[in-house]
């Protein structure tokens, strides 16, 4: 049952992003100064909040494991944040295929990226981190503490980077001028299909987690026999 | 309050051992002089430059440095399990945390101070007429990094690749913190006053300073019960 | 009131439960035996009991209080595996400053009153990483004395001690029976252990096989709980 409901919303999903690349690539025209490329914003920025969703939805579950002491919130824990730090790779990725052929260059130090990629150090700590120890209950509870520190972090992170980059200007590949509204739109159409697919994803990577830690009780027992 | 009594006694202990043994301070010292040397050497900075990467440079320079003296911090805990005393002793996890980080505070800060001339000498560049203003800069920055280290030198204490870890975890945290420090440095080094823009820096590094450290009290306990 | 109780208490390892269910009180003045073999969940409980280790179900209580509450934390000695004194400080510097965390009103004179007591008192300015094995013992136990804890929480106590060091101990344990204070100690030396205890648990696998009272029979064959308890 449950396996029949993911395929349905990974299907659901593939079948929106055909529709909405449709109407990305046929309807929408050109945008005035970047040309046909600006096109890639519609998985770049829903990609960006997807990663955010998952580092929110990481810290209140790893609040929850704090509190209640139940492995399952950390399953849960990492299954999002994996996911979350797959979209930040994905938004940061999208954002030096933009500049490049923007600009011509892959890296600047614009606001955005930079504090993308610090919040994806933070969250490739937290896998680090998990592979270092090896107790369950102490990796969980230390991932938590850790998780919450860098949920803390990331606004703090954001807010002194833009700041940071106000008076150091840097190019910049999209001012924070208006949009059309069809294309604000388009973007949290594209946002959707974005987020079945991180539910499925983290659903599948929870399963996988709580068989882990399944198998290695068993182990434990065994080896106690 | 028995708070401030245990944190005294466990940062009196720690500095006590500390400079008996002088292992962290002088391994900090000699490791923050060598690369403050070999950049000057390597890079050969004009004064334009120097005054650009001032602040870059010295709090590169400290937060490295500061992983040492972190690191062992609650590392020194482990042999013969004084750790395991220590948590069962009537202190609690939060002044034994704020004893480390007193500790901590004033063994990195006083390398810190000594780095200043020695870089002041080596860069030529005139920093005491600002004396003031980046000691208040210096002790700002250094709580932010003590704070965040210690807290995750007792979580990561007991892993393997201890020193690994540590700069793993810790460094991305502190990034807000760092970027202040070094645009007050700067600022400050180049003469601007601390007003209007280096005042915002300021206030960013105090709200983190308080932030960092209410998380760190409510969060040690956790981390240290097993 | 009990001095020490343990109520339904669960320690997990992930899934997998290293100590299963552990109900156990014990009277003031008791000295408890703790007893099991290897891996058995001895070294687990004591250190919940000290209040090293979170239970993952069940509550510990040190004379009606929660062992993590500061005032318990006050009336327990502990001595583990670690000896939990620092080598770069003298004898009496680290008892000096155990005494000053537990807050004792005379730190100065209750480090070296212990100091004589363990037979340190001529090497007291010696630093810890000079002294020989068993002095290091002797000034563990002196650490976990030094503050008169009311529980005496002991993890095989007696193995790597000398004779000086083990009659130093059996002596401080006597005195604190007659003191009524409780004593719970883990231990692999069973004649050692089953002469001064009063009270005896066998732990299986992180189950109690056995709680109740030392036998005489326990004294004259101290293998007999090991086989009419115990697995095959």
């Amino acid at each position: 049952m449950k396996d029949k409901l993911l395929y349905a919303a990974c299907l659901l999903a593939a079948w929106l992003v055909l529709a909405n690349l449709s109407v990305i690539l046929l309807v929408l025209p050109d945008e005035a100064e970047q040309g046909a490329i600006y096109r890639i914003i519609f998985f770049h920025v829903p990609a960006a909040w997807s990663a955010f969703l998952g580092f929110l939805l990481a810290a209140l579950a790893s609040v929850a494991y704090l509190v209640k002491r139940n492995l399952w919130f950390d399953a849960l824990a990492v299954s999002v944040t994996e996911v979350g730090l797959v979209f930040s790779i994905v938004n940061l990725i999208t954002g030096m295929i933009w500049g490049r052929i923007i600009w011509g260059i892959w890296w600047t130090w614009d606001a955005r990226l930079t504090s993308m990629l610090v919040c994806a150090l933070l969250y490739a700590g937290y896998l680090m981190l998990r592979r270092a120890v090896e107790e369950p209950a102490q990796r969980a509870k230390f991932s938590a503490v850790f998780s919450i520190f860098a949920f803390i972090d990331v606004p703090i992170v954001w807010f002194s980077i833009q700041w940071w980059r106000t008076q150091h200007p840097q190019p910049v590949f999209r001012g924070g001028g208006s949009m059309d509204p069809a294309m604000y739109k388009m973007m949290f159409a594209n946002w959707v299909p974005l987020l079945l697919l991180f539910a499925v994803l983290s659903a599948v990577r929870l399963r996988q987690e709580r068989a882990r830690s399944e198998i290695d009780a068993l182990r434990r027992e065994a080896h106690a026999l | 309050m028995s708070f401030f009594r245990h944190a005294f006694q466990i940062a009196a202990k720690d500095l006590r051992a500390e400079l008996r043994t002088k292992e962290a301070l002088n391994a900090s010292l000699s490791f923050a002089l060598v690369i403050l040397l070999l950049f000057s050497f390597a890079f050969d900075p004009t004064a334009e430059q120097t005054r650009e990467i001032s602040g870059g440079l010295l709090w590169l320079v400290f937060a490295f440095a500061g992983a040492l003296i972190l690191n062992r911090s609650f590392a020194r805990e482990l042999t013969n399990d004084c750790l395991d005393a220590l948590v069962a002793s009537p202190v609690s996890g939060a002044a034994l945390f704020t004893g480390k980080c007193l500790a901590n505070m004033a063994l990195l800060v006083a390398v810190e101070l000594i780095c200043l001339p020695v870089f002041g000498i080596f860069y030529n560049v005139r920093w005491v007429h600002r004396f003031w203003p980046l000691l208040l800069t210096l002790i700002l920055g250094t709580w932010g990094i003590t704070v965040v280290g210690t807290v995750f030198s007792a979580l990561t204490v007991n892993l393997r690749l201890r020193e690994l870890m540590l700069p793993t975890l810790v460094y991305p945290l502190l990034i807000p913190a760092l970027m202040a420090a070094i645009q007050l440095t700067t600022g400050l080094l180049a003469g601007q006053p601390l007003a209007a823009e280096l005042t915002n820096w300021l206030k960013l590094l105090i709200g983190f300073d308080i932030i960092f450290t209410a998380l760190a009290l409510g969060l040690v306990e956790t981390v240290l019960m097993g | 009131m009990t001095a020490v109780s343990a109520a339904g208490v669960w320690k997990y390892y992930g899934d997998y439960p290293a100590l299963k269910n552990i109900s156990l009180t014990v009277a003031p003045g008791a000295c408890l035996a703790l007893l099991g073999r290897n891996g058995a969940g001895k070294t687990t409980l004591l250190r919940i009991l000290a209040g090293l280790s979170q239970p993952s179900r069940g509550t510990v209580s040190i004379a009606g209080l929660a062992v993590r509450d500061a005032r318990a934390r006050r009336n327990i000695g502990i001595l583990g595996h670690g000896i939990a004194v620092y080598e770069e400080f003298s004898a009496y510097e680290n008892l000096r400053f155990f005494a000053g965390l537990y807050g004792l009103a005379d730190p100065h004179r209750a480090a070296l009153e212990w100091l004589e007591r363990t037979g340190l008192d001529r090497v007291k300015d010696g630093l810890v990483r000079e002294f020989s094995r068993g002095m290091r013992q002797r000034l563990a136990v002196a650490r976990a004395f030094l503050h008169n804890p009311g529980v005496l929480l002991l993890d095989e106590p007696f193995t790597a001690l000398d004779d000086r060091a083990i009659a130093v101990l059996q002596s401080l344990l006597a005195e604190a029976r007659s003191q009524n204070r409780t004593v719970i100690l883990s231990t692999h030396q069973l004649r050692e252990a089953l002469e001064l205890a009063t009270h005896v648990a066998l732990i299986q696998r992180g189950a109690l096989a056995y709680a109740g009272e030392r036998t005489p029979i326990m004294l004259e064959d101290p293998g007999w709980l090991y086989r009419t308890y115990g697995e095959a």
